[in-house]
């Protein structure tokens, strides 16, 4: 690790460091989807405030797991399809 | 030579700010500061500068776009006082702490309750562990000084930090005084153009300020703040060395006044004294050795020069305008700790003084520099801690 007069001052740092910095070891619930209930609104993609929802030609692509904290948003969110959700919460560890 | 002119020390804050033309000045009006960003609003209405003044909602905002601007870029500047100065604190450790050179002038007024608006040093001295630099000034001419010499300090290379300068609220920033000025050339050469760190405007280059640092690497910058603040200490000096080429008035990391040979040692800031100089020639007169030491740079401290400048005394008096309730004088506890890493022993007591700009009369000098002699004569010293000027 780099010692005080290694580093640059003011802890100034290369933008988007935090892509490199895996958060989702943070997750209680993990969320799951059901590719055969979304509608491809992406609402998820919009409301998830740690950018884990990744986007492929405007098509909703899996969770980034190495960034999803489990908050819960994109589920609580989803409008799902004929009242059945694209997202669902499970447990972590179950 | 420059200009003399007589003016208040408010003015002579707001003609330093338009010579200067920073790229951003945000603020919001406190007394007793008000009339310098008042005044410099009207420059920036005039067009005599080109600054992009931001008038903010509160002291909090003014800081946040001191910082927001200087990240992006800018050489910024502000001024404010009392409640303002606390209402800015959270934002003062962000703007040390992302090394921004931001620099403020600080008209020092008393913090409520009860509310005043008179001069003492409460606010400064509360902002003492902000990561601030902190130059105080006695009067108009040297906080016209200061402010010109902070810019080149605060933006220097080994130091890169936000800067603050003092001077007493109405005893200085109401009083008209005579004092000259450097010409608009001059100010501009010295100064120099502002070169950015790390611009969040330079967008071929991004860069992320204010990361989250976990215990891994928090305490690594933390220990670069203060090998700044000690790298400071030499700037400033080289500063002043320049300043006085193009101005013809020296300063130091404080002010000798009859201190060579004197036994009782006086250690007082700010505008009292320039009250405390003349009863230190009266007693001088009588042929009692005592001299007074004027402490200019609080942050970073010189503990080292401060101490070797009072060896020779015997009894210090330390002169507080802010009080640590329950505790000493911030003042005394620097010379405390400055006279600890020396190892000379003199006698040291802290007097409070001017609060809520309370006035201090050449006859509060004269009992403290009775006092201190009768300690020089007995060895005895009452209270180490007390107030001078408050009725009992």
């Amino acid at each position: 690790m780099k010692g005080w007069k290694e580093l640059e001052i003011g802890a100034i740092t290369e933008a988007g460091s935090a892509d490199s910095y895996n958060t989702g070891s943070w997750r209680a619930f993990r969320p799951r989807w059901i590719e055969e209930n979304c509608i491809q609104c992406l609402f998820c993609w919009i409301y998830c405030p740690d950018s884990a929802i990744t986007v492929n030609d405007g098509k909703r692509g899996e969770f980034d797991y190495n960034h999803c904290k489990g908050c819960g948003i994109c589920a609580m969110e989803c409008p799902g399809k004929k009242g059945k959700k694209a997202i669902v919460m499970e447990e972590e560890g179950k | 030579m420059g200009k003399r002119l007589a003016v208040t020390g408010n003015q002579a804050i707001a003609e330093a700010m338009r010579q200067i033309n920073p790229d951003v000045c945000a603020a919001y009006p406190i007394t007793p500061s008000t009339e310098v960003m008042q005044r410099f609003a009207s420059f920036v209405a005039n067009g005599k500068v080109d600054t992009e003044l931001v008038t903010v909602e509160s002291e909090h905002s003014a800081m946040s776009a001191c910082i927001g601007a200087s990240a992006a870029g800018g050489r910024v500047m502000t001024a404010t006082s009392s409640q303002g100065l606390a209402l800015m604190w959270e934002m003062l450790h962000i703007a040390s702490g992302m090394r921004l050179p931001v620099v403020m002038t600080l008209v020092n007024r008393a913090l409520s309750a009860p509310i005043n608006i008179h001069g003492d040093h409460s606010d400064g001295m509360g902002a003492r562990d902000c990561g601030w630099i902190q130059l105080w000034s006695e009067n108009a001419q040297e906080a016209y000084d200061n402010l010109i010499q902070a810019i080149r300090i605060a933006e220097h290379d080994d130091v890169r930090l936000p800067a603050m300068v003092c001077l007493d609220g109405f005893i200085i920033s109401h009083s008209i005084e005579s004092m000259e000025f450097l010409s608009d050339d001059l100010v501009k050469e010295f100064i120099g153009e502002f070169k950015a760190k790390n611009p969040l405007l330079d967008v071929n280059n991004p860069v992320t300020y204010g990361p989250l640092v976990l215990p891994d690497y928090f305490m690594e910058f933390k220990r670069q703040q203060h090998e700044a603040m000690l790298n400071a200490k030499d700037v400033v000096l080289q500063v002043a060395k320049e300043f006085e080429k193009v101005s013809g008035r020296s300063y130091g990391l404080f002010e000798e006044y009859r201190l060579d040979d004197a036994e009782i040692a006086i250690v007082v800031l700010n505008s009292a004294a320039g009250t405390f100089k003349d009863v230190v020639d009266e007693y001088r007169d009588r042929g009692i050795k005592v001299g007074l030491l004027k402490p200019r740079l609080f942050r970073p401290f010189p503990y080292k020069e401060v101490a070797e400048a009072l060896s020779g005394a015997k009894v210090i008096g330390v002169l507080d305008r802010a009080d640590s309730f329950g505790g000493f004088g911030p003042m005394y506890m620097e010379i405390a700790s400055a006279m600890m890493s020396n190892g000379t022993n003199p006698v040291m007591i802290d007097r409070v003084y001017g609060l809520g700009g309370r006035d201090f009369m050449p006859e509060h000098a004269a009992q403290l520099i009775d006092e201190l002699k009768e300690i020089l004569d007995t060895g005895k010293v009452t209270l180490y801690k007390d107030y001078l000027g408050v009725r009992e």
